[in-house]
């Protein structure tokens, strides 16, 4: 994909938010969590119900980031929000913080379930959909997962059943930054065509650029895309988006040992108009 | 047993709206539940590590759910789900385990679990539950349905032959004493769970032909494990001998064995493990001839312990 969105002063603000906590741990899921940042503002900002002050409100909107290795995104967007503090995401990944490196349920107010393994996301999320459905509550799910934890046969199982029992308060939201953790997805496990696969899974797809906020935001809002049908939005995103050195490189993918150099280099890019 | 199970917990259903089956690609009998109680009653069809995450996501939200499922299938495909999604995140899940130990072994070795205790009991959280008949599983459900915590629930095939009784308390955790012996220097205690209960007592009975008394110690909770009716038991006899239709590695035996040696040192009785040897069976038949090809029967058994007592 190519880089064409310029980023405004929000995403390029959420992304240092998120550069404090690399610059404190020295390590982390650093193209993983950059190619988040615009779905998970859009969903924050502009799409799902919640109480920062009572984050276990029970209407609230349930976020599940199946993809735990993004996490420093979510808690990037959840301290914006109040849920934890600013100051907190230096701490990330630190000897006692709880800012664990795989986000884990009932630790950081916000984060729903523990999700660092692969594959179990989906499953819970449809779980919480029923649930919502039984008890008559407006709360909608929404579950991020990467491109790579496709690869998991749980998701697929929880594609068949959440569209059997149709469940149009699901919603599914892929981040296809085209790379996993060993290379481009088309060389381990192909994943295409992905949207049909999808749509013949039973759901309403949509497919669109996962940057691009204004269309992040139109999409959203008209979910469910069908009724009676689950949804799904394929969002095309650019591993490492927002640091030119880092994108679209699967070796980003997780880095040890950043240096004083490399930090310093991030940190002015993201000043850059 | 199940069946005990399944009409317990259908009446229970009927007023208390926690509670949600999810059965899997079994007729267990209850289908009638799906018109009546449309909301309490889900055909999960073959997809044991995503009807783990929707029972996870159901208990999040207030739910009680309980899985029901040939225990082979159940502890073996979905065990990061179990550990992950139910046990690490506290979620009151009751897996009801249908055929453990021999139960199924009709079907042959991919429906026999010789190690689900094993497993089950390794991870923390999770309370492991083998009731030894119809009625003991019946009178069970109502303190099933108190825990806060996950259950792994071992359902032997039958619930026959019935060997507690109606009057007597059970409550999770606490350990049944259905035998005493009468005091004497050949006692014997016998520590037993599930299915391999009633035959620990067939068992007792041989053993007193050959003039041994025998305590017949009775743990329908394996985790938490009754330390105390234990170590109480095992001080009175000079021999302690753990009977399972489990694998040696891991099951009751290696649990109560661990909890003597930890309380007992130096007055430890003699210690012996009873159980499945450490290898796949490949006997195909009945429950019983497979029992009895690893040892199992009582009079096997009964042999095994007196040559323990000389």
């Amino acid at each position: 994909m190519k880089n064409e969105m310029i980023m405004d002063e929000r995403s390029r603000y959420l992304r240092k938010l998120i550069l404090q906590g690399w610059e404190g741990a020295r390590k982390g899921h650093i193209g993983s969590v950059l190619s988040l940042v615009e779905i998970l503002r859009v969903l924050y900002d502009d799409i799902m119900n919640y109480r920062p002050q009572e984050p276990l409100w029970p209407d609230r909107d349930r976020f599940i980031l199946s993809k735990a290795h993004g996490c420093l995104a979510l808690y990037a967007i959840l301290a914006d929000k109040g849920f934890i503090g600013i100051d907190e995401l230096k701490t990330y990944s630190l000897d006692g913080s709880r800012l664990v490196a795989a986000c884990e349920y009932n630790t950081v107010p916000g984060v729903e379930v523990t999700t660092g393994a692969l594959g179990h996301g989906l499953p819970i999320g449809v779980g919480m959909a029923l649930a919502a459905r039984i008890q008559k509550r407006p709360s909608r799910v929404y579950v991020v997962m990467g491109d790579g934890e496709l690869n998991e046969g749980s998701v697929w199982e929880a594609a068949l059943y959440s569209a059997h029992h149709k469940l149009s308060n699901l919603t599914a939201i892929i981040d296809y930054n085209k790379l996993q953790i060993a290379g481009p997805n088309e060389e381990i496990i192909g994943l295409e065509p992905l949207k049909e696969k999808w749509a013949s899974f039973g759901f309403a797809v949509e497919e669109i650029d996962g940057h691009d906020v204004d269309t992040l935001k139109k999409t959203l809002k008209r979910l469910p895309f069908s009724k009676g049908k689950p949804s799904v939005v394929i969002c095309h995103t650019i591993k490492g988006k927002g640091i030119d050195f880092v994108e679209n490189d699967y070796k980003w993918h997780w880095k040890n040992s950043l240096d004083d150099e490399t930090v310093s280099r991030m940190k002015s890019l993201l000043e850059e108009e | 047993m199940l069946n005990a199970f399944k009409d317990a917990i259908y009446e229970a259903a009927k007023n208390d709206k926690r509670i949600i089956l999810m059965v899997t690609d079994n007729d267990i009998g209850l289908s009638h539940m799906q018109a009546e109680m449309p909301d309490q009653y889900f055909v999960e069809g073959i997809s044991e590590a995503n009807t783990m995450g929707v029972a996870s996501g159901l208990a999040a939200d207030g739910f009680m759910p309980f899985i029901i499922n040939i225990a082979s299938f159940l502890v073996r495909r979905s065990y990061e789900q179990i550990v992950l999604d139910v046990c690490l995140q506290n979620r009151p899940v009751r897996l009801i385990g249908i055929g453990g130990g021999f139960s199924m072994a009709h079907l042959g070795t991919t429906h026999t679990t010789i190690e689900d205790i094993a497993i089950m009991r390794a991870v923390p959280e999770m309370t492991v539950i083998a009731p030894c008949d119809a009625l003991e599983m019946k009178k069970l459900v109502p303190s099933i349905l108190k825990w806060p915590k996950p259950i792994y629930i071992r359902l032997a095939r039958y619930g026959k032959p019935v060997v507690t009784k109606e009057e007597s308390d059970i409550d999770i955790g606490k350990a049944v004493v259905l035998r005493q012996a009468s005091a004497g220097h050949k006692s014997v205690l016998l520590i037993s769970t599930g299915a391999m209960t009633s035959r620990t007592i067939k068992t007792a009975e041989e053993l007193q032909n050959l003039g041994i008394e025998s305590t017949v110690l009775h743990l329908h909770t394996i985790k938490p494990l009754d330390e105390k009716a234990i170590i109480e038991q095992a001080r009175r006899v000079p021999l302690v001998v753990t009977i399972e239709d489990h694998s040696i590695i891991g099951g009751l035996g290696s649990a109560c064995m661990g909890v003597l040696m930890n309380n007992m040192h130096p007055d430890l009785p003699r210690l012996h493990c009873i159980g499945v040897p450490d290898k796949f069976i490949h006997v195909y038949g009945t429950q019983e001839s497979l029992l009895k090809s690893v040892g199992l029967e009582p009079s096997q058994m009964a042999k095994t312990i007196y040559q323990l007592t000389k």
